[in-house]
């Protein structure tokens, strides 16, 4: 007989960033995974058909991202913690539902291992090219959270990070990742049961009769009723009102899209996560994220040994942006260096934060990870 | 007569979100009360009972329901669905909407979801035409009917769904129209009572637009066509019931069959920890 391994896998591991994301969800509580084979990402759905039956989960290999998308968004309401798994080519397809789920404001997880595009693009080599596509890849206006892992381990804490932020403001919540994080392996500790801090939705304090679907409490999030609980749920992907009915009016309109993104924009000390290094005198510093601040990070630690007061900001959640920190650091430094693996996608919301203030110097880097020294060659030219 | 204030189906109806959007003479609100009849007479507690849709005339229905519903996106009901379902069994979950809606833009989802044998409910309202964006053609629309984007005749062959639905392997496939009341109002009790994925059709006028276009008169007109046009022929080979423009339309029920369901098949790992399923 197999071993049936439990849901949290207590102990370290050496996982690739693929597998470590599947344990961070399983551990989140996550039951219900449903996606469509996409390389880099494929690995995620290969350990879900391992694992969900091993939890008591479901594992659903739909027959496109679309059908994934709804998927999770359908088990999320009948209490379930889902989670899906793509790159871009299927990350286009699930915009449509992703903007569902803003809507109804269902929580799930969207991780995207994130290859080169557009299109089919390649299919097996690294990118950060959907970064902008994560902020306005759905119609309409909203806000999102995404973030950014730069390792295996990260995967893993991200992951669970990513269910807690969408139970708690009930909106599906992506995990930025790229196909580096997603296939390298390192070392991962999984902490036990108890060390794992975990965040349930709202539900409704109040009886069926007096249960308003969209009545949001002070922070902006309604408490969310599942099909089954006895609460007559009514939803819809219309504007609608507190008691959930369409609402066909500009007042209605507003009141909700205000809603909607306030419960984000109003929540940003609590969403937004950073890391900085070095930072406090910093004459230059690098705003990165994901894996190229690895490379970053050496980067700095050359130029400090270099005598040039060099910094690193990196992002933890690239959305919402933090352009309070980006405007405070604009102030005080040299030059502010964004180096991404696209042709130049965050260096813009980091120029609309700077406001003029400092030179904002991106370096643009195709399929591959920068090295430390091509980073460091800019700061030491900055520097001059 | 005696008359009262309560409709019998009133404790199903979300009585403040009348009136409906729907055409007078249109098929959609008499399709509803079979479905309302339906569920009340299958038994199933009502907190269980879900109704999801896509988008379209037909799919506005849930929002009408006094029980849980999902008015998802254009052509995703069924995909939506299905997460609701496999997440929590105990749901009995139908899923009412257009033919547009479930067999264009959605008709990858129905064979699959009929493939894989999901234990939902499919009731589809076919009335040939987008009713919703005004009368354009779809997959079901007969040849040579017109419509605002065939203004000289569909020149597309359509689908004959019930064929579709027995060959992607649904358990449970029947047809009838709007003119069906009591046949339909069973049919519909059978297949929410019926485990696995099943499939109604119910042909429907749609007055304001395939109606109109096609010089089929009222609705009322259209019902009376259903009337002396339709033949019941239960379990004939739905390969045979092709509808036409005008032609006769075959009724009844084609296929109920058993068969093991998505769940049904999952692998059973025993030794189980205490793993199971959390609910959030
Ligand atoms: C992605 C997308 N494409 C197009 C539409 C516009 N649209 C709304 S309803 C509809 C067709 C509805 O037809 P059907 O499903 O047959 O329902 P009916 O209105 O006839 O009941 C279309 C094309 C949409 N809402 N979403
Ligand atoms: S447009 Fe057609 S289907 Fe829609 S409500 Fe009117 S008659 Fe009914
Ligand atoms: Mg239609």
């Amino acid at each position: 007989m197999t071993m049936i391994r439990p849901a949290i896998r207590t102990g370290e591991h050496f996982f690739n960033g693929d597998v470590a994301c599947a344990e961070g969800a399983i551990a989140s509580g996550c039951r219900f995974f449903a996606g469509y084979p996409i390389t880099p990402a494929t690995e995620i759905a290969e350990a879900m058909s391992a694992r969900m039956p091993e939890v008591d989960g479901i594992f659903i290999q739909m027959e496109d991202e679309i059908a994934s998308m709804n998927a999770i968004l359908g088990a999320s309401c009948a209490g379930v913690k889902s989670m899906t798994a793509t790159s871009g080519p299927g990350f286009s397809l699930m915009m449509e539902n992703f903007g569902l789920g803003i809507m109804m404001e269902i929580p799930a997880v969207l991780v995207n291992i994130q290859r080169g595009g557009p299109s089919t693009g390649l299919p097996t080599i690294t990118g950060q090219q959907d970064m902008m596509q994560a902020r306005w890849g759905s119609h309409g206006d909203y806000e999102v959270i995404a973030l950014s892992p730069c390792s295996p381990q990260e995967m893993f804490d991200f992951t669970i990070k990513a269910f807690n932020l969408s139970e708690k403001y009930r909106l599906p919540v992506l995990v930025m990742a790229d196909e580096i994080v997603g296939h390298m392996m390192e070392k991962v500790i999984i902490p036990e049961k108890k060390d794992i801090h975990l965040i349930s939705r709202k539900k409704p304090a109040v009886a069926p009769e007096e249960y308003l679907m969209y009545q949001p409490e002070a922070d902006h999030v309604p408490p969310m009723a599942n099909a089954g609980d006895g609460y007559k749920v009514i939803t819809t992907g219309l504007t609608h009102d507190e008691k959930g009915y369409p609402a066909m009016n500009a007042e209605a309109h507003e009141k909700l899209i205000k809603r909607l993104c306030d419960k984000i924009i109003k929540n940003r000390s609590d969403i937004i996560e950073y890391e900085e290094r070095y930072i406090d005198d910093a004459e230059i510093v690098v705003i990165t994220y994901g894996i190229p601040a690895r490379s970053t990070l050496r980067a700095v630690k050359d130029a400090r040994n270099a005598g040039i007061k060099a910094g690193m900001l990196r992002l933890i959640t690239v959305w919402p942006f933090y352009e309070e920190k980006v405007f405070e650091l604009a102030g005080k430094t040299h030059a502010l260096i964004v180096p991404e693996i696209n042709n130049g996608q965050i260096v813009r919301e980091v120029e609309r934060s700077a406001r003029g203030k400092t030179k904002v110097i991106p370096i643009r880097k195709f399929a591959e990870m920068h090295t430390p020294q091509e980073i460091f060659k800019v700061i030491k030219e900055v520097s001059k | 007569m005696i008359h009262s204030e309560v409709h019998p189906m009133d404790s199903l109806i979300r009585k403040d979100r009348m009136p409906h959007i729907w055409c007078s003479g249109c098929g959609l609100g008499t399709n509803f009360t079979c479905y309302l009849e339906a569920l009340k007479k299958s038994g199933i507690p009502l907190d269980k009972c879900v109704i999801v849709s896509g988008i379209g005339c037909a799919g506005r229905a849930p929002g009408y329901t006094n029980i849980d519903s999902y008015h998802t996106t254009h052509g995703r009901a069924i995909p939506f669905a299905t997460g609701l379902k496999l997440a929590n069994p105990e749901l009995s979950v139908t899923i009412f909407s257009g033919d547009g809606d479930l067999f264009a833009i959605g008709g990858n989802h129905f064979i699959h979801a009929a493939r894989r044998n999901i234990d939902i409910n499919i009731i589809c309202i076919n009335n040939f035409n987008y009713g919703m964006t005004g009368g354009q053609f779809g997959s079901t629309t007969p040849l040579g009917s017109k419509t605002t984007t065939s203004p000289y005749g569909n020149y597309e062959h359509p689908f004959n769904l019930v064929y579709v639905a027995a060959a992607s392997g649904a358990v449970y496939v029947a047809r009838w129209t709007t003119i069906h009341v009591r046949r339909l109002a069973s049919s519909i009790e059978e297949a929410l009572l019926k485990k696995g994925f099943t499939f109604i059709e119910i042909i429907s006028p749609c007055p304001t637009n395939f109606g109109r276009r096609n010089k089929l008169g009222e609705g009322l007109d259209e019902l009376k066509y259903y009337r002396n046009h339709s033949i019941i022929k239960h379990f004939i080979d739905p390969k045979e019931a092709d509808l036409t423009l005008n032609g006769e339309i075959i009724v009844g029920k084609f296929v109920d069959i058993d068969k093991p369901t998505f769940l049904d098949n999952q692998p059973d790992l025993s030794q189980k920890q205490d793993n199971k399923v959390t609910k959030t």
